[in-house]
């Protein structure tokens, strides 16, 4: 196994991959971001007996793109009564930790360039999943922030729901995930994959089931996707926190949307699903699993009405958290016979 | 002590799921309702103030405009008011009977399409608004090719029908009260088994049998908490006292209640409609009281005396002998009534209209005060109203 | 049947009754707008007329006493239909709210001194519903012009 490149022993060339990484992990992750909402138009159209986009070039393939120069030349409105800065501020910071997540997510095993070892991860921290818990719990802060300096009621609603939705389901689905490094020893993600190689029966899915759907579901009330899309859900509160935005503060909003799922996505398939482990390249394994489950998302926006908020918090922190609990108790238990 | 504050949350005009222009001042404590006062007016035509300056012919596409998801029904409440006014109700020929009756319950699957496809999609399960709204395109077509119009329909006459079937309509309704039960079962299949959609509807917006009486409310709200009482059983119109069909009556009075019933009326409208199809016989479709109906186009265009006798209709009309009626029909959404007064002269004195929806919503305070923010989109969406009906 | 409700009625309420028409099969009962909340609690309680299905205000204009409240009655479990009707006179424009016996008849009276500037005395909330708060006029009334006030009659299409 040859030395792995750092700083120390060729800093040019760990500089140069760096940035190649950075970038291109950037771009594939903007590329699916824009994609994503031409899949969901279209699957979601097509399961509703619709087409979706058509228009935009060929089979309405330029459609994101279409979104994207319109929203960019909308006005952009900012309520008299809003707190300004707060108002400018939140859609970035709900953006920024949803792409900053995606750096410690392995996205495929070790190459060998110029006789150092390379790996496919933009920084391999050793408490990535402490990291990437940190990132999510940062993000509720832009809601919470949009729904507070718009000075909507509406808005505020949909701020207050986010907050305590978050905060509710970050502790379940972090509890959830306590039995994976549990198995695994490590906290860092390269480290769990590592733990889950060799055979498809290695995947901590086989193992830990219940951690799995916990996490899943867990996290799409993170996320803030259907069934659980309550700080904004639309017939209620009139899209709750992005209600007075407008422009590009609320295609960030989108982004920020969008890119959660990428990086949830990810981050199941990493935690359970073995990473880039699978029959083809690793980038392709990983890239299978990550569209797999944001079909899976989209598929659920189609299917499920929305769940009220006390029953919202009645399954977090009655169903959920126990569960999760109690999953810690029985891997403990099981690693120590 | 600790200040309990609520916060005032203006709930509409505009507001995607107030279905129309109602107002609701929402006074929430957290996300408990505490009081909700409803304003409506925002869509105030002055129907009732225009017919006065109406003959009886001209006043008919006005009611279209009512309960624009329903509006065949609001026709036949209509003409049935007139005809009753006139005293002709006897003289309706059977084939406009069963027409009537068959395009009735078409509309109460329309606007129960219209209803599920709403109510679902406040709640969040928005496939099944696009699988209603499918089914009910089915039934534009139907009244596009009936009356030439996909909402506004206009069809029933005064006397009977403006026109007789198109060919091959027969077969185009029975095509589809043959894929309705199919379709009925889709929507069941993504609903009823779901666990979300029974928590948000089970127990909310509940209203027991006695309120429901003292608050006024009819049609399947009524019937879903435990009152058996459907118009076209109990004060028969147009023949329904020929057709064989359930009344749907639920106990529970919830809004998952409301749903299943509704869907079960779907159902018992296809059968009613089956029946229509197995009675349609030939014959005329327009009562013969000449004072009253215009007559054949074809006369019209061939006779000089049919000629001023269509004239003679369209420009004075005709004059009811002085007195008052109230007809009360089962529409789609509740007991619509026509309350009507003819001074003998060729216009309505007075024409009140009973709107289902009107009496329907003020039952909406009382509903959902004490219940989630939540819970309120799913109960304006259970009551299944309609604002141009409730402003008029 | 109503023939039967009518006789009882008479029979406890002589000087309420004014008149009683049958037209078209259907009952109608004129009685003094002083008794009318009587009269419906009668009806209600006694009657079994406990559904109200509407309730209307009548533009006499020309006729002493201009307006007419009509109350159109249901009984659900005979099936039966009454119509009740109390005259008030132009100058004293109100009569005794019923919303104390059917809750439903609320809006409908809101809806009528609305309509008709009929004054429902003891109702809990008469406002305006359909028209504006501050509008000034009651539209139903037969004085009021069809085009609304301080605007031209529309004489049809100039073209």
């Amino acid at each position: 196994m040859p030395e792995m490149l750092s700083l120390s022993n060729d800093p040019i060339l760990f500089i140069a991959v760096m940035l190649t990484k950075i970038l291109s992990v950037f771009i594939v992750v903007v590329l699916i971001v824009a994609y994503a909402t031409y899949a969901e138009r279209k699957i979601i159209g097509r399961m509703q007996t619709r087409l979706g986009p058509t228009m935009t070039g060929p089979l309405g393939l330029l459609q994101p793109i279409a979104d994207g120069l319109k929203l960019f030349f909308k006005e952009d409105i900012i309520p008299s009564q809003a707190s300004k800065v707060a108002f400018v501020l939140a859609p970035m910071m709900i953006l920024v930790p949803a792409f900053i997540t995606v750096g410690v997510i392995p996205f495929g095993g070790d190459i060998v360039i110029r006789g150092y070892t390379v790996p496919l991860q933009i920084a391999d921290l050793n408490v990535g999943i402490l990291y990437i818990i940190a990132m999510a719990g940062l993000g509720v802060y832009g809601i919470v922030l949009a729904g507070w300096s718009s000075n909507n009621k509406y808005s505020l609603i949909g701020g207050v729901r986010a907050a305590a939705q978050v905060i509710s389901y970050e502790l379940a689905a972090g509890l959830s995930i306590v039995a994976v490094f549990m198995l695994a020893e490590t906290l860092s993600l390269r480290g769990i994959v590592e733990a889950q190689s060799g055979s498809i029966l290695n995947w901590y899915v086989f193992s830990q089931p219940l951690a799995f759907c916990l996490f899943f579901i867990t996290s799409i009330a993170e996320i803030n996707r259907t069934p659980f899309d309550l700080p904004e859900a639309e017939t209620e509160l009139v899209s709750g926190f992005c209600t007075e935005y407008s422009s590009m503060k609320y295609a960030l909003f989108f982004m920020a949307e969008y890119a959660n799922m990428v990086v949830i996505a990810a981050l199941i398939s990493t935690l359970f699903l073995g990473g880039p482990a699978g029959p083809f390249p690793g980038v392709i394994n990983i890239l299978i699993k990550v569209f797999g489950f944001m079909f899976i998302f989209i598929w659920m926006r189609a299917t499920f009405p929305r769940v009220r908020y006390d029953q919202l918090m009645f399954m977090g922190w009655k169903v959920f958290l126990p569960l999760a609990l109690l999953n810690i108790v029985i891997t403990g238990v099981v690693i120590i016979l | 002590m600790a200040i309990k504050e609520t916060m005032t949350v203006n709930m509409g005009p505009q507001h995607p799921s107030t279905h129309g222009v109602l107002q609701l001042i929402l006074e929430l404590d957290g996300e408990t309702v505490v009081k909700a006062v409803p304003h409506v007016g925002f869509l105030h035509r002055g129907v009732e103030k225009l017919t006065e300056y109406r003959s009886y012919h001209k006043a008919l596409p006005l009611t279209d405009r009512l309960d624009y998801l329903a509006p065949m029904s609001n026709n036949l409440g209509y003409v049935l008011a007139v005809e009753k006014l006139l005293g002709i109700t006897d003289a309706i020929p059977q084939r406009a009977k069963v027409i009537r009756v068959m395009m009735a319950e078409v509309t109460r699957i329309k606007s129960h399409l219209v209803w599920l496809a709403t109510h679902a999609l406040d709640i969040g399960a928005m496939t099944v608004f696009l699988y209603c709204f499918r089914e009910r395109e089915m039934i534009m077509d139907l009244y596009e090719k009936i009356s030439g119009a996909r909402m506004t329909s206009n069809y029933f006459r005064v006397g009977g029908l403006s026109l007789d079937l198109p060919a091959g309509f027969e077969q185009d309704v029975k095509a589809f009260i043959d894929s309705m039960p199919g379709h009925i079962e889709t929507y069941e299949g993504l609903l009823s088994g779901n666990a979300i959609w029974k928590r948000r509807t089970i127990g909310v917006g509940h209203i027991s049998a006695a309120d429901a009486i003292d608050i006024g409310l009819t049609g399947p709200a009524l019937r879903c908490s435990g009152v058996d009482w459907d118009l076209r059983r109990d004060n028969p119109y147009s023949g329904y006292e020929e057709y064989d069909f359930k009344v749907i009556t639920r106990e529970k009075g919830d809004t998952y209640d409301r749903y299943t019933a509704r869907l079960d009326e779907m159902r018992e409208s296809c059968k009613i409609i089956q029946q229509c199809l197995d009675r349609l016989e030939d014959g005329p479709i327009l009562a013969d009281v000449p004072w009253v109906c215009l007559p054949p186009k074809k006369d019209v265009l061939n006779s000089i005396e049919a000629l001023i006798h269509q004239f003679k209709i369209v420009t004075e009309g005709f004059k009811p002998e002085p007195g008052e009626i109230y007809q009360g029909i089962e529409a789609p959404k509740g007991e619509l009534g026509y309350y009507m007064i003819s001074d003998g002269s060729a216009n309505p004195y007075r024409m009140k209209v009973r709107p289902p929806s009107f009496v329907n919503l003020q039952a909406l305070p009382q509903m959902i005060e004490g219940a989630l923010l939540a819970d309120v989109i799913a109960t304006i969406g259970t009551l299944d109203i309609v604002l141009g009906e409730i402003d008029r | 049947m109503s023939q039967a409700v009518v006789a009882k009625l008479k029979q406890e309420y002589p000087a309420a009754v004014v008149d009683v028409v049958e037209h078209r099969g259907e009952t109608t009962v004129t009685v003094q707008k002083e008794d009318i909340v009587a009269v419906c609690t009668y009806l209600k309680n006694e009657a079994g007329y406990n559904f109200l299905c509407d309730l209307c205000g009548v533009d006499y204009l020309g006729i002493e006493p201009r307006f007419m409240v009509v109350y159109n009655l249901y009984n659900i479990a005979t099936k039966e239909r009454l119509r009740v009707k109390a005259a008030v006179a132009e100058q004293s424009c109100c009569i005794d709210t019923v919303s104390g016996v059917w809750a439903t008849a609320n809006w409908h009276e809101r809806e009528c001194w609305d309509m008709f500037g009929i004054r429902f005395n003891n109702h809990p909330d008469l406002r305006r519903i359909l028209m504006p708060a501050d509008w000034v006029g009651h539209p139903l009334r037969k004085d009021y012009p069809l085009q609304g006030p301080d605007r031209q009659p529309y004489q049809g299409r100039l073209s």
